[in-house]
C-alpha cells in the first residue's frame, strides 16, 4: 500500500523546500523526502538573484532590468519576473527579520573571504552593516587558527576594487586556547557559550571584543569570519558590538558555512509551520509510471522499497553538486526519472580549457516548459505531473551569473504552485 | 681561470638536480638554471615508480641491474621521498606461461630477489586483484615521490655553495671563438625565488663547463649553438585515482604494452601509461582514449578501477635518445639507456656535454657519469659521493619517525608532515606560532607552506610539490586561495592573487580529463566555492571598469522603512 499525499517533492535544498511551502499554501497535502544533506551549508547564505548576465556583463544594479534580456530556455525565462518576485517575497516571509535587502530591488555588494565582493539580493543581516556601498571605514578581523580569511589581505583588495571606504584589516589569536587546527563550528559555539575564561567573570565576547578594541582606530564597523554563533548569532553579535562600540557584521565564508547552516535551520523550522512531512535520509530508488503520469516514486527505507504516490511530483535534488544530475565517462543523466539532459556527445566537449571558461557541465540539467515540466529530447514533457526546480535544471551557470539561489526560488516557487493547484 | 672551476647545469629535473649536487660535493663552483619550477618538464611527470629493475629484466638486463643497485641507493639516502611498496608482475590468463618465466628468470640473472605467488596469495595481499590472475611475481618495486626527490637534491647542492635559478630560461649559448663558455638567461621576475609582477632581467652566466641536461628540450639547447641533438620525446598518459586500490606496484606480466602498472602513491593510485611518440615535448595532444585506455585496460587487473574516481590525468615527455643511424620505429623499442653527448667530440663544440635519454631511477648514476665526465675536462680530481651521503631530510629519518612529538598537530597529520618532510621536520614544524591545517585533504600545515614559500617565493605550484598540498581529492577547492594567503604580508596582495590564478588554473589543467562522476561533482563544487561565494571569476579588480558602488544596495534605511522598491515587499504576492 502506498503512501499517498497530494504532493511529493523530492529534494531537501532551497529549491525542494521552497516548493513543499508554495505547494502547502495551496492547500496540498505536502511531503518532502531528501537523501542526503542539501548544499546549503556548503553556501554562503547569501540570496543571489541575478549579478552578471550569461555573457558576463556586471556587476548588475537591478537584476529585474535583465532578467528580461536572458535567453530562451534559462530558468528566469521560463517562468518570468512575476514568480521571481513571488519566490523573494516568500522568502523574505520565511527569513524575516534575519534578513536583509528587500528593501529594494537592487542589488548589495558584499565583501566575501575571498576579499572580492560580490552582487546579491538579500543577505543575512549579520552581513549587513558589511556592505561595500557603505562609506564607514571597516576593520577586518581574521583569526590565527582559521585558514581562508585573510583580513589584512582582504581589506587590501576591497581597496584595490575602488570601494568607498578605507578598510584595514588585522589577524588576532582567539582569546580561548584552541586545538593547532579547530573547526569553524568550534568558534561559533564558544561565542554561544560565552562561558567565562581565565578563571574570571569575563566571558569570550568581551574577551575577544577587547581584543579588537585595542586593534580598532576609528572605524565604525568590525567584520569578522562568518563564525559569529550557531545558535545565537543575534546575541553575540549585539554583545561583540556594544563592547567594541562598533557595528559589527560577518564576512561569508566557504563550507562549513555557519549562515548556510543557520539559514536550513530557518528553511526547515518553515517547513514544519507549513505542515509539510519531512522525511530525510532515503533515496528515491526508482518510479512508477502509467502513460504520461508518474503513479508513485519509490524509497529505499533500510533497504525495503516503498512506494509513495501523489498526484503531482516535484524534482528539486540539485544539479551535479548535489547530485540531482549524474555523470559517467559515457554521458549525463537526471537518475531519478532519467529525464533528458541534454549534453554534447563527446566528454570533452563538456569544458573549456580556461579554468573560469565557459563551461556546458555548468549548465548541464533537465529542460523544462514554462509550468516547469521536463521536456524529452523532442520537446514534450516527460510526464504531465512532474515539475523541476533549482539547480536539477538546466540551461543556466548559477557560479557565473550568481543567480543559484534565486532560479531555486523562483522555480521552486512556481513548480511547488503549479503542483499544489493541480493536486487540490 | 677563477681559483674553482665553475660549471653551468641546464635543467631542473632530477637529472640536473643530481649533477648540480654532485658537482657541488665535489667542491665546484656549480649554477643550475631551470625554465620553469623544478622538475618542470619530465620529473614532474613520470608515474613515481622506483624501478625494481624487474620490468626491464627481459628486454633490457642492463637497465635492470642499474635500477635494483640504484633502488638500493635511494632506500638509504632518500629514504623520506622512497616508499618501499613491493611490486607484483601478475599474470592473466591470455598472457603466456613462456613469458612469466622468462621474466622469472631475467629478474634472477639481474639479481632481482623474486617469489612466485599462486593466484590466491597474490589476492591476498592485494584483494582488490581481479580473480582470474593465475599467479604472480613479487619484485622490490616502490614509489617515490619525484618532486621531493628533486628539491632534496637541490637543497643539497645549495648547502655545498650551488646557485639554483628556477623560471631562469636560457635564451642564448655563448659561444666564444667556437667553444660555449656560458648562458644568456632571461629571469622571470629577477634572480632568485621567484616573486610575481617583479620585472624580468637578462643575466648572462659565463661559466667553465656547461652541462645541457634538458632531457627532451636538449634538442632546443643544441641548436642554439649550430648542434643537432635528435631526440625522440614519446609521450605517455598516467591516471591519478582518488585512492590507493592497491599498497603495491601492480605490473602486467606481459611483453610490452600499454596500460601495463598501478603504482600507489601517496594517497593516491597512478595508472600508466602510453608510449607515442611526438614531435614537440611541450605541445602534443592530450587525448580521451588515452585515459579510457587506462581505466579499461588496467581493470583487467584490479576490476574495481572501472567505476572508481579519478582525479586528474596528466601527461609526461620521455627523453628518448638514439644515435644516428639506428632507425627504430617503435618509440617503445627505443632504449632506456641514457647518452653523454660531448660536443667536442661530436661536433667540435668544446665547453658543453649533453646528457640524454635513461631514466628516473637511475638518475644518480648519470649524474655521477657525468660528473665524472667534466671533472675530467677541468681536472679536477674529486670523487663522487651521493650514493654515501643522505639527501637532506633523510638523515636517521626512521630513528626520528619513531621519536617524533607531534608539534601540537593531530596525529595523522604530524604523520604526513613527518612523511613528507623526513628528518627536517623538526626544524620545520617546531614553531611557537598557531600551525593550523591549510590543506584538508594532504594535512599540509601553514609552517610547512611558509618553509616551501622560503624556497619558492610566490610560486605556488613549486609549493605545491614540495607539499603536495591541492594535490589531493579536491583538487585545491578547498585550499588554493587559503595558500595564496600565505604569501601575504611578505608578498602584496597583486602578488597573492596572481599566484592564486596560476595554482587554480594549474590544478584545472589535469582535472578537465577527469570529469565526470565524483569529480564532475568535485568540479562543479570547486567552480561554486570560488566563482559564487569567492566571486572570483568576476573579480571587480580584475576588470576594466570600475564599478560605481554608490548604485547599489547600500543597507538604506531599514528602521525607517524606507522601501524603495518598486513592487509590494510585503508577500502579498503568493500562495493566496
Amino acid at each position: 500500500m502506498a503512501i499517498e499525499q497530494d504532493v511529493l517533492v523530492v529534494g531537501g535544498g532551497l529549491a525542494g523546500i521552497t516548493a513543499a511551502i508554495s505547494a502547502a499554501e495551496s492547500g496540498a497535502h505536502v511531503r518532502l523526502v531528501s537523501y542526503k544533506q542539501p548544499t546549503l551549508r556548503h553556501a554562503s547564505g547569501l540570496i543571489d538573484v541575478l549579478g552578471y548576465t550569461p555573457d558576463g556583463e556586471g556587476p548588475i544594479v537591478d537584476p529585474f532590468d535583465a532578467v528580461e534580456d536572458l535567453p530562451e530556455g534559462h530558468p528566469y525565462e521560463r517562468v518570468g519576473p512575476a514568480a521571481i518576485e513571488a519566490g523573494l517575497d516568500l522568502f523574505d516571509d520565511i527569513a524575516g527579520d534575519t534578513y536583509e535587502g528587500n528593501h529594494t530591488d537592487r542589488n548589495a555588494l558584499v565583501p566575501t573571504h575571498g576579499g572580492a565582493v560580490k552582487p546579491t539580493a538579500r543577505y543575512p543581516d549579520s552581513t549587513a552593516a558589511g556592505l561595500a556601498s557603505d562609506g564607514r571605514d571597516a576593520l577586518l578581523v581574521g583569526f590565527e587558527r582559521l585558514v581562508g580569511f585573510d583580513a589584512p589581505l582582504a581589506a587590501k583588495h576591497l581597496a584595490a576594487a575602488g570601494a568607498p571606504f578605507d578598510a584595514r584589516g588585522v589577524t588576532v589569536e582567539f582569546p580561548v586556547e584552541l586545538s593547532a587546527d579547530p573547526k569553524v563550528t568550534r568558534f561559533a559555539h564558544l561565542l554561544d557559550q560565552d562561558k567565562p575564561i581565565g578563571g574570571g567573570t569575563r566571558g569570550v565576547r568581551r574577551a575577544l571584543a577587547e581584543l579588537v578594541n585595542g586593534r580598532l582606530d576609528g572605524e565604525a564597523r568590525v567584520g569578522f569570519p562568518a563564525v559569529l554563533g550557531d545558535d545565537h548569532p543575534r546575541e553575540v553579535r549585539t554583545d561583540l558590538a556594544e563592547h567594541i562600540g562598533a557595528d559589527v557584521f560577518e564576512v561569508p565564508m566557504g563550507p562549513p558555512s555557519l549562515p548556510g547552516i543557520r539559514l536550513e535551520d530557518r528553511l526547515y523550522e518553515a517547513l514544519d509551520e507549513a505542515g509539510v512531512s519531512i522525511e530525510t535520509g532515503n533515496p528515491v530508488v526508482g518510479f512508477e509510471a502509467d502513460g504520461d503520469r508518474v503513479e508513485s516514486v519509490v524509497v529505499d527505507r533500510t533497504g525495503n522499497d516503498v512506494p509513495y504516490a501523489a498526484e503531482e511530483y516535484v524534482l528539486a535534488t540539485g544539479g551535479l553538486v548535489g547530485k540531482g544530475i549524474d555523470s559517467d565517462r559515457e554521458g549525463v543523466e537526471e537518475p531519478v526519472f532519467d529525464c533528458h539532459v541534454a549534453q554534447p556527445s563527446d566528454r570533452y566537449d563538456w569544458f573549456e580549457d580556461e579554468a573560469f571558461g565557459d563551461h556546458r557541465f555548468a549548465r548541464f540539467g533537465v529542460d523544462p516548459d514554462r509550468e516547469l515540466r521536463p521536456m524529452d529530447a523532442g520537446g514534450t514533457p516527460e510526464f504531465s505531473n512532474l515539475r523541476a526546480a533549482g539547480s536539477v535544471l538546466g540551461n543556466y551557470d548559477f557560479a557565473a551569473e550568481k543567480s543559484g539561489s534565486g532560479v531555486s526560488l523562483a522555480t521552486g516557487f512556481h513548480a511547488g504552485r503549479l503542483a499544489g493547484e493541480g493536486a487540490t | 681561470m677563477a681559483d674553482t672551476p665553475s660549471v653551468l647545469v641546464i635543467g631542473g629535473g632530477s637529472t640536473g638536480c643530481g649533477i648540480a649536487r654532485d658537482l657541488a660535493m665535489r667542491g665546484l663552483d656549480v649554477t643550475l638554471v631551470e625554465k620553469g619550477n623544478l622538475t618542470h618538464g619530465t620529473t614532474g611527470r613520470m608515474h613515481g615508480l622506483l624501478h625494481s629493475g624487474g620490468r626491464y629484466a627481459v628486454s633490457d638486463q642492463a637497465s635492470a641491474r642499474e635500477c635494483i643497485q640504484e633502488t638500493r641507493v635511494l632506500e638509504e639516502i632518500a629514504s623520506h621521498c622512497v616508499e618501499e611498496t613491493g611490486g607484483l608482475f601478475v599474470k592473466r590468463p591470455e598472457d603466456t606461461e613462456e613469458y612469466f618465466e622468462r621474466k622469472l628468470r631475467g629478474c634472477d640473472e639481474c639479481d632481482i630477489p623474486t617469489e612466485v605467488l599462486s593466484g590466491r596469495e597474490a589476492r591476498q595481499r592485494e584483494p582488490y586483484l581481479a580473480k582470474d590472475i593465475d599467479k604472480a611475481i613479487t619484485v622490490p618495486d616502490g614509489a617515490i615521490d619525484p618532486f621531493r626527490l628533486c628539491v632534496a637534491n637541490a637543497v643539497s647542492a645549495e648547502n655545498h655553495g650551488a646557485r639554483i635559478e628556477t623560471h631562469a630560461e636560457v635564451t642564448d649559448l655563448l659561444v666564444e671563438a667556437g667553444e660555449v663558455v656560458g648562458v644568456e638567461v632571461r629571469h622571470q621576475s629577477g634572480k632568485g625565488t621567484r616573486s610575481h609582477g617583479a620585472a624580468g632581467t637578462i643575466e648572462e652566466i659565463e661559466a667553465d663547463y656547461v652541462v645541457n641536461a634538458t632531457g627532451a628540450w636538449a634538442g632546443q639547447i643544441g641548436e642554439m649553438a649550430g648542434v643537432d641533438i635528435e631526440v625522440r620525446p614519446s609521450k605517455g598518459v598516467m591516471t591519478v585515482m582518488n585512492v590507493r586500490q592497491v599498497d603495491t606496484v601492480i605490473n602486467r606480466c606481459k611483453p610490452k604494452g600499454n596500460a601495463d602498472i598501478i603504482v600507489p602513491h601517496e594517497t593516491t593510485a597512478i595508472l600508466g601509461t602510453t608510449d607515442a611518440e611526438v614531435d614537440d615535448p611541450e605541445d602534443y595532444p592530450e587525448e580521451q582514449w588515452e585515459v579510457d585506455l587506462m581505466i579499461d585496460e588496467l581493470s583487467k587487473l584490479v576490476p574495481k578501477l572501472q567505476s572508481a574516481r579519478t582525479i586528474r590525468s596528466y601527461w609526461g615527455v620521455r627523453p628518448l635518445y638514439e644515435p644516428p643511424g639506428s632507425g627504430t620505429t617503435d618509440s617503445e623499442d627505443i632504449t632506456r639507456d641514457f647518452f653523454l653527448l660531448d660536443h667536442a667530440e661530436r661536433d667540435g663544440l668544446p665547453g658543453m656535454t649533453s646528457i640524454v635519454g635513461g631514466k628516473f631511477t637511475t638518475y644518480r648514476m648519470m649524474a655521477e657519469d657525468i660528473s665524472d665526465h667534466v671533472c675530467a675536462k677541468l681536472g679536477v680530481s674529486a670523487t663522487c659521493r651521493t650514493a654515501d651521503v643522505a639527501l637532506p631530510g633523510s638523515k636517521n629519518y626512521r630513528v626520528l619517525e619513531d621519536a617524533m612529538d607531534d608539534y601540537g598537530l593531530t596525529s595523522p597529520i604530524a604523520k604526513r608532515s613527518t612523511q613528507r618532510l623526513g628528518s627536517r621536520a623538526e626544524e620545520v614544524l617546531s614553531i611557537t606560532d598557531p600551525n593550523p591545517v591549510v590543506c584538508g585533504c594532504e594535512g599540509v600545515t601553514r609552517a610547512e607552506l611558509q618553509d616551501a614559500i622560503g624556497q619558492a617565493g610566490t610560486d605556488l605550484n613549486a609549493v605545491r610539490i614540495r607539499t603536495r598540498a591541492s594535490m589531493g581529492n579536491c583538487q585545491g577547492g578547498f585550499c588554493t586561495h587559503a595558500m595564496a594567503q600565505e604569501l601575504h604580508p611578505e608578498y602584496d596582495a597583486a602578488q597573492s592573487y596572481a599566484a592564486l590564478d596560476e595554482l587554480y588554473q594549474e590544478r584545472w589543467k589535469g582535472q578537465r580529463h577527469a570529469l565526470w562522476g565524483e569529480q564532475l561533482s568535485q568540479a562543479m563544487l570547486t567552480y561554486a566555492l570560488h566563482a559564487t561565494t569567492m566571486n572570483r571569476d568576476s573579480d571587480p579588480v580584475d576588470r576594466e571598469e570600475a564599478i560605481d558602488f554608490s548604485a547599489f544596495d547600500d543597507g538604506g534605511d531599514a528602521a525607517t522603512g524606507t522601501d524603495t522598491r518598486t513592487t509590494a515587499a510585503d508577500g502579498g504576492a503568493h500562495g493566496d
